[in-house]
């Protein structure tokens, strides 16, 4: 091992400060006693119970969480049959652009996909609502799992499988009693990728929303092009102190998961 | 290493009314231009112990999954029992294998990997739960019933994986490199333990090693594979002492082998091959007839050359030498004797006395000899 | 084929095609199309009823009028051209903050490597729109900044800073930082200490060491990191809407207005293509560099 360094120290805590500050800041104005985002005039958390009262809030809460929910399931199915697709299925005519068309969503600009989106919405004649906000949300989302899962299906043993086969297991028993849970962490990721990537987007859902639905995305966005106010840095710091938990909590269980095994693996090779 | 099987009489295979469980005929197997098994004819006995050896490549592993059913053959029928199963899914097969890997489920515990085929069957709850106790007794595993395969060690996970493939009692069990991963003293250990098991269960065995010894130990016939095709199919014994080729002669235990041409007349069996301008020739049994002139290889194993000071009286097959090198491995040491002609000949001696006295040493001249019946002559 | 491995299969293509490929023929066919005083706003309209001949009428409706158009106003250009050199600037900039933080990341001790990871990790997952907002607090004449910088005495004027390009660069690094990192970390991650050890054993000084032997070895992390900025920075929207000014062109802004504000279709989508064509030369670039190193690992 290397000295660390004072280079590396400053470097480090630079880097972290400048990931982390506008987050902390943003966080404390969001107890600031008056409206003024630049003026501090004591500890409130008046603007929490502002949030809580503010009905159009809650309503474009209610429904991005039920997009977010229904969107990223789909999108999971989805995304894992893709990434089956990709991995397993060997050629079959049109491959090149099935991988091409589960790649391009992860770098295609949000605004052509939403532009594209809404038009063929229009083309077709559908109304646009929760549900075009869902069908959206659920292609370019279906793309990010798919990859996160092909990830993990690329290093799984395929042994497993045809054990299961050998065992008397027909193709889908064998990937429903064997792939699926063992591939499960994978799929888990993935639909949670999937979720705060629906329960983030504005320019798609911006696209793809018609005049009646509105998403929180949406909402904030319109809030906050009339500059800074304190009820945005109230539900910011919500969704911020949400998403952290659910993150820290899920890295740390893994991480417990992982350390566990390695000594009940060293206990088990010593008898 | 060859041990004979426990039963001597077993030998169905010499036995023409004798049927065979599993019937290879003419089979090809090609993946795109790659020819994997090139025309393979082979027929394996109910109770057999039966080795694939070959080194990385040779087809044994290609073979053993055309019989489990993950590959289909390219040409040729595979009859199981007399019934071709070539159509048959792996999942419809009488046939379970225990995997190089072991492929043990990592998030089922040892008992429900056992009973995992089971559960695919028609048998009722009760029946799984006696026959998986069974197995486990069978592997000594009991004590690890509930734990999963990475709370185990490498040597248990190996008898899950093997009792997992037997619970089903299937006809034909395949095991591919199932001693691999385990280091060597535990796998000499299992090689036993193994043939133990094959032993009670009466189930044919189908072992795919690159491991000569592990073949010889185990198995009742041991198939020698090369690019796709059976070099030789015999019995440990006669695969060791009879080898049909130099190829398995030298893949088999080590070897010497002085290439040269046959002599004109055979005296009885032997055969005379000149093998070097003024050294006189020497003899052996041919294992095929070979025509006077033609090129041959004498094969003769390192173990049955005697090594003495004096020149033996009374021998066919002898050779002088200076001493090259000797190496020492404890119960045996193996000389390198440098000949007048340039070739090297490893001769090797059981150390029943102290090293201290050696009879011979480095750059000693020393004569080496064998009896008549102690070689093999090969064609080339 | 047997039907269930064929429904696993079409099931997502179908899906794909009629959501990803089809909505994008859409865009293709109206930009060739011209605007109208009409529901939808663009000519021709396929009209399938008339058969062969609307569709030989709607062929002749189509023309390239629209991207000619896009040629004469020098906004198009421009923003195109400031989009490129915008997202070219910032990627340049988060290599810069990028590397050392990646640097001492592999340096930290093995207990401490996955927490910085996740670290750095955790604002990509917390949401885009709300850390650019972040920055509005910061960045306004009133913020924090501003009045930290003329608290300590560092400035008596406050800065304007939102609102403009330097806005803008902050946004996107600040936002693409974690794709810049991770990939430079995952290299570096790799790099053996012996290589180090061995090139001050000839010779190296600590510096050199580090130009001849750390750089050159990460370059196949630099050339992903470089590559995961630029290409979403070029259609950005909401980092330049929020934090940059009037004259902060960039594309996928002047996009945006096309659509919402002009209600002009078919200008819109002729933006859409030439965006996509730019990006695609990018795009393919940055697949063939991680095609190359897929090989040269095996």
């Amino acid at each position: 091992m290397r000295r660390f360094g004072w280079f590396n120290a400053t470097s480090l805590t630079l880097g972290l400060a400048f990931l982390y500050l506008p987050m902390v800041i943003l966080i404390v104005y969001s107890f600031n006693e008056s409206k003024l985002v630049t003026v501090w005039a004591g500890f409130s958390t008046k603007w929490y119970g502002e949030l809580f009262r503010n009905e159009a809030f809650l309503d474009a809460a209610w429904v991005t969480l039920k997009v977010a929910v229904v969107s990223s399931t789909i999108a999971t199915v989805l995304g894992t049959m893709a990434a089956q697709v990709l991995v397993r299925a060997g050629r079959f005519p049109g491959r090149t652009l099935f991988s091409g068309m589960i790649y391009a969503p992860l770098v295609m600009p949000e605004v052509i996909t939403g532009l594209s989106l809404l038009l063929l919405f229009i083309a077709i004649g559908l109304d646009r609502g929760v549900f075009t906000i869902i069908l959206a949300h659920t292609t370019f989302s279906m793309c990010y799992v798919s990859v996160v899962v092909s990830a993990r299906l690329a290093t799984f043993d395929r042994s497993l499988e045809e054990a299961a086969l050998d065992l008397g297991c027909t193709p889908f028993d064998a990937f429903r009693s064997v792939t699926l849970p063992v591939i499960a962490p994978a799929v888990i990721a993935g639909w949670l990728l999937a979720f705060t990537l629906s329960l983030d987007d504005l320019v798609i859902a911006s696209f793809a929303a018609g005049p009646a639905s509105t998403t929180l995305p949406i909402k904030i966005w319109s809030s906050i092009r009339l500059g800074v106010s304190p009820e945005i840095n109230a539900l910011s710091t919500i969704l911020i102190g949400v998403v952290s938990a659910g993150v820290i909590s899920a890295s740390l269980i893994s991480k417990r998961a992982m350390v566990l095994r390695a000594r009940e693996e060293r206990q088990a090779e010593q008898g | 290493m060859a041990t004979m099987p426990a039963n001597e009489d077993f030998a169905p295979w010499d036995d023409p009314s004798a049927r065979a469980l599993i019937t290879f005929r003419n089979v090809t197997k090609r993946f795109g231009r790659f020819t994997a098994i090139d025309a393979i004819d082979l027929a394996i006995y109910e109770r057999e112990f039966f080795a694939l050896l070959g080194p990385s490549g040779c087809g044994k592993t290609t073979l053993m999954r055309m019989l489990a059913g993950f590959e289909t053959p390219t040409e040729g029928a595979i009859e199981l029992a007399g019934r071709d199963i070539v159509p048959v899914p792996p999942n419809r097969r009488e046939v379970n294998m225990m995997f190089q890997s072991y492929a043990l489920f990592p998030h089922l515990s040892v008992w429900d990997n056992i009973a995992f085929g089971l559960r695919r069957s028609a048998m009722g709850r009760a029946d799984i739960a006696a026959r998986v106790e069974e197995m486990l007794r069978l592997t000594r595993l009991e004590p690890f019933a509930r734990r999963k395969p990475h709370q185990i060690s490498g040597g248990q996970r190996q008898r899950v994986a093997l009792a997992r493939s037997l619970a089903k009692a299937p006809k034909l069990l395949l095991l591919d490199e199932p001693l691999g991963a385990l280091d060597k003293k535990l796998r000499q250990e299992t090689q036993f333990e193994l043939m133990d098991i094959q032993e009670k269960t009466g189930t044919t065995f189908v072992i795919v090693t690159h491991d000569q010894e592990e073949a010889m130990t185990v198995a009742s016939r041991v198939a020698v594979m090369d690019h796709g095709r059976i070099v030789q199919v015999d019995t440990p014994a006669r695969i060791y002492e009879s080898p049909n080729s130099v190829y398995v002669a030298d893949f088999i235990g080590d070897v010497n082998i002085i290439e040269g041409t046959a002599g004109a007349s055979s005296d009885g069996p032997n055969l005379a091959v000149h093998w070097a301008e003024g050294q006189q020739a020497l003899t052996g049994p041919a294992r095929t007839p070979l025509a006077g002139g033609q090129r041959c290889a004498l094969a003769i194993r390192p173990e049955k050359i005697a090594i003495s000071g004096d020149r033996p009286g009374g021998m066919h097959n002898v050779v002088q030498g200076k001493v090259l090198d000797i190496a020492y491995l404890g119960n045996v040491s193996t000389y390198h004797v440098e000949l007048p002609t340039g070739h090297v000949l490893k001769a090797q001696t059981a150390n029943t006395r102290r090293i201290a006295r050696r009879s011979h040493t480095w750059d000693d001249t020393v004569w080496l000899s064998w009896s008549d019946t102690a070689s093999v002559v090969l064609p080339v | 084929m047997n039907i269930r491995r064929l429904l696993v299969i079409a099931v997502p293509y179908l899906w794909l095609l009629a959501l990803f490929l089809v909505p994008f023929g859409i865009v293709l066919k109206i930009s060739l199309s011209d605007l109208a005083i009409a529901r939808p706003p663009y000519t021709p309209y396929l009209d399938l009823a008339a058969g062969l001949a609307g569709l030989k009428a709607f062929f002749a409706g189509l023309d390239f009028d629209n991207f000619v158009f896009l040629t004469t106003d020098d906004l198009y250009w421009r923003a195109y051209l400031s989009s490129l050199w915008i997202a070219l600037s910032s990627t340049a900039l988060a290599l810069l903050v990028g590397y050392p933080i990646a640097y001492a990341m592999s340096r930290a001790t093995p207990e401490w490597r996955p927490t910085l990871m996740m670290l750095v990790i955790l604002p990509f997952w917390t949401s885009f729109l709300i850390r650019v907002y972040a920055w509005v607090g910061i960045l306004n004449t009133e913020g924090v900044l501003n009045q930290f910088l003329m608290l300590t005495g560092v400035i008596s004027e406050p800065l304007t800073i939102l609102n403009t390009r330097t806005a803008v660069y902050i946004g996107i690094v600040y936002t693409y930082l974690p794709f810049m990192v991770l990939p430079i970390y995952a290299t570096l991650d790799r790099l053996d200490d012996a290589l180090l050890e061995a090139a001050e054993d000839l010779g190296c000084s600590r510096l050199s060491a580090f130009w001849l032997v750390t750089v050159p070895l990460s370059k196949q992390g630099i050339i992903a990191g470089c590559f995961l900025v630029f290409i979403p920075a070029i259609g950005e929207f909401v980092i330049p809407a929020l934090l940059g000014g009037s004259e902060t062109l960039m594309i996928g802004k002047v996009l945006w207005d096309e659509f919402f504000r002009n209600r002009d279709w078919p200008v819109a989508s002729a933006v859409a293509i030439v965006l996509l064509l730019i990006l695609l030369i990018p795009i393919i670039l940055f697949q063939r560099n991680e095609q190359k190193q897929r090989e040269a690992e095996g």
